[in-house]
């Protein structure tokens, strides 16, 4: 397995650094989706490929449209220019978007998780009223016991849902909630709920795992070692997509950026060629900025009148740099 | 017997009787789908009534006694599935506005003097038309029986035969749903009553688990109704919103979310309505209210009762507050 993820990254370093470009061997691949609400264009993505096997971020300002992005593929939330029985989009123009071979136009979210494209959302969805372990094994998949007849007989199931249990066990101690299994989720702080969502969605073993902000909360020291986690994924074959404002992730982790801003993809290259790039620093910073986005004086400057909230990981920090 | 004996013995009797244990189904039934799944089904008591035609109607067409139980349970499915199918996608609060309304056009279609011949207009059904089949099923020799101080007869009308299998289906209903709620079906169906969302981001179809909820609450909702008819008559008037609403005060009573909740809060439900009324009656002078009033009265009680429930006691007696609140 190790063999297919070195590969795939090694691959990418052939891709050209231009916002669609085709990747040798795509899991996602996605055309023509629009988003409107009324007269306000969230996302207009005309191209777009994910490469099988790496971790790949997608980045982009407040409002860029990427949790939007999120929810069409994930198939939460349909695009304007999907294609209808009458009067939509000609067929060369409707949105289409294909995972793992498969059409995925018409394919509600629950079928979509099925498939193996299971996705976290950037406002957590813990089941507060459930404990911590009763929602991690809900993330398991294929469970003979959800069945209505099944379910009457517990032999049939109890297998099962001791090896779905142990699994459980084994993710909530990696990501430190083993001690809060018992309680319920509604609480949980709001970086400990982040982290069950994320958990939680790995019980199933996704193909793709998309995350929508994941760290977003979580204090430095764990988003370290879950940082080596994600990598641990990808390794084992898993393919990533994450939406991350920190640039220190992104950089840190990345083998591929893809940015948005204004609903459309502006770039996308390795995450170095990425923020030195001109219209990534226009995003985000507005036009005629001479700055590089992985330039540290740039967080410095934000914070300039009150230093000692600087929080950033040196480890990190050193990391990258070198 | 003096006033407070006759009271107690009322109580017990009341919460011993088929209604209570009637009650009690359709109240299990309620809580699969409010309690369980967070479905807000306002007309329980239609599926109740669907039930009871259901089953009167077959058994007064020749059917045999089995035969016409499964068109009972047919009914209420195929209700289920008309009610579920167009309303389960959309918000919860339109599945409250179907429900009552469906329950009331069962109502008002049964009652109407088209159907006279059918379903007997507004007079509804007499108990002996439909009875019999039943009451043949009783391994029990013909005489009167004494348990404690309830004396009843063996078969008869209303006697120990009905009540023995009341509230055995009561003991089976309440196990059946125990068992699918410790089970990975009824995790979906509590993740389902939390966030639709988060459950369909896991890869569960949660409208096939609501229908599948819906259906299960509805076909309890319709045995509570056939154990309700059989010893007394179907009236479709007596079968409304007021019955609806008296099985969301014994759920709520008993405590949602809870396999004894429901069976707990009919029995409670009937039994201090019973004392409201007796201690009425006996320390308020008739002069101020008489004993028609006195019954009013009771009914009121229970109304003002869900108020207070509500307000200061979401969880019922027996539920978890922490499990059962309404600002969900
Ligand atoms: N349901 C909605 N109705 C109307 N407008 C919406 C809706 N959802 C998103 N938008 C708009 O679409 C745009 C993109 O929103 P989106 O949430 O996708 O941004 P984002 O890139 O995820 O931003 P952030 O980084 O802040 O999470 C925003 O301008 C937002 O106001
Ligand atoms: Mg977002």
């Amino acid at each position: 397995m190790p063999d297919l993820s070195t590969n795939s990254r090694a691959q990418l370093a052939q891709v050209e650094a231009v916002p669609g470009s085709s990747k040798p061997d795509p899991i996602l691949t996605v055309d023509n989706i629009t988003r409107r609400f009324g007269g306000m264009t969230a996302v207009d993505v005309a191209h777009v490929e994910v490469q099988r096997g790496v971790i790949t971020a997608l980045i982009g300002p407040n409002g860029a449209g990427k949790t939007t992005f999120f929810n069409l593929i994930t198939g939460f939330d349909k695009p304007s220019s999907a294609p209808k029985l009458f009067g939509g989009p000609s067929r060369a123009l409707a949105a289409k978007w294909v995972f793992n071979g498969r059409n995925m136009g018409n394919v509600g979210a629950s079928k979509v998780a099925q498939l193996g494209m299971v996705r976290t959302f950037q406002l957590t969805k813990a089941l507060s009223k459930l404990s911590v372990l009763q929602n991690m094994l809900l993330g398991a998949k294929d469970q003979a016991g959800e069945n209505f007849f099944v379910a009457l007989i517990k032999p049939l199931w109890i297998a099962q849902e001791k090896a779905n249990t142990d699994k459980a066990l084994e993710l909530l101690e990696r990501f430190k909630l083993l001690e809060k299994k018992d309680d319920l989720a509604g609480s949980l702080s709001g970086g400990q709920k982040k982290l069950l969502e994320m958990a939680r969605a790995l019980m199933s073993d996704p193909v793709m795992i998309m995350l929508d902000e994941p760290m977003a909360g979580v204090n430095p020291a764990l988003t370290q070692s879950l940082l080596g986690h994600i990598q641990a994924l990808r390794d084992q074959g898993t393919t990533v997509l994450f939406v991350e404002h920190d640039m220190h992730m992104v950089r840190h982790i990345s083998d591929w950026v893809i940015v948005m801003a204004e609903g459309q993809i502006v770039a996308e290259g390795p995450a170095e060629t990425v923020m030195s790039n001109k219209a990534v620093i226009d995003a985000y910073l507005g036009a005629h900025h001479d700055t590089d986005l992985g330039d540290d004086s740039l967080l410095d400057e934000g914070v300039s009148q009150t230093p000692e909230k600087v929080t950033k990981d040196p480890k990190i920090d050193q990391e990258t740099h070198s | 017997m003096d006033g407070i004996t006759k009271i107690l013995y009322d109580m017990s009797a009341i919460a011993l009787s088929p209604a209570t244990a009637a009650f009690a189904i359709a109240a299990i039934g309620l809580n699969v789908h409010f309690g369980y799944t967070g479905l807000l089904n306002m007309g329980q008591a239609g599926f109740m009534l669907i039930g009871a035609y259901g089953f009167a109607i077959s058994v007064m067409n020749g059917l045999p006694f089995w035969l016409s139980v499964l068109v009972a349970i047919a009914a209420s499915l195929v209700f289920a599935l008309i009610l579920g199918i167009p309303t389960l996608k959309l918000r919860g609060d339109y599945l409250a506005i179907v429900t009552i309304s469906a329950a009331e056009i069962i109502r008002m279609v049964g009652r109407s003097s088209v159907l006279n011949a059918l379903t007997g207009g507004s007079n509804g059904i007499t108990g002996n038309s439909y009875r019999d089949p039943f009451n043949s099923l009783s391994p029990f020799p013909d005489g009167q029986t004494t348990i404690l101080w309830f004396t009843y007869d063996n078969t008869g009308v209303n006697g120990w035969w009905i009540r023995i299998v009341g509230w055995s289906l009561v003991a089976i209903f309440a196990t059946f749903v125990w068992l699918l709620m410790r089970s990975p079906w009824g995790r979906v169906l509590r993740g389902v009553r939390e966030d639709e969302d988060a459950v369909r981001s896991l890869g569960k179809n949660v409208f096939s688990f609501k229908l599948q909820s819906l259906a299960l609450g509805g076909f309890l909702g319709a045995m509570g109704g056939v154990l309700y008819i059989l010893p007394a008559s179907l009236q479709p008037d007596s079968m409304g919103r007021s019955m609806t609403f008296f099985i969301w005060t014994a759920l709520l009573l008993g405590g949602a979310a809870t396999i004894f909740g429901p069976v707990l809060g009919s029995i409670l439900f009937f039994a201090l309505r019973i004392a409201v009324q007796g201690l009425a009656g006996l320390f308020i002078p008739s002069s101020i209210m008489n004993s028609q009033q006195t019954e009013q009265f009771s009914w009121i009680m229970v109304g003002v009762a869900l108020m207070l429930l509500v307000i200061f006691r979401p969880q019922g007696v027996l539920g978890n507050k922490k499990e059962l609140s309404f600002n969900a």
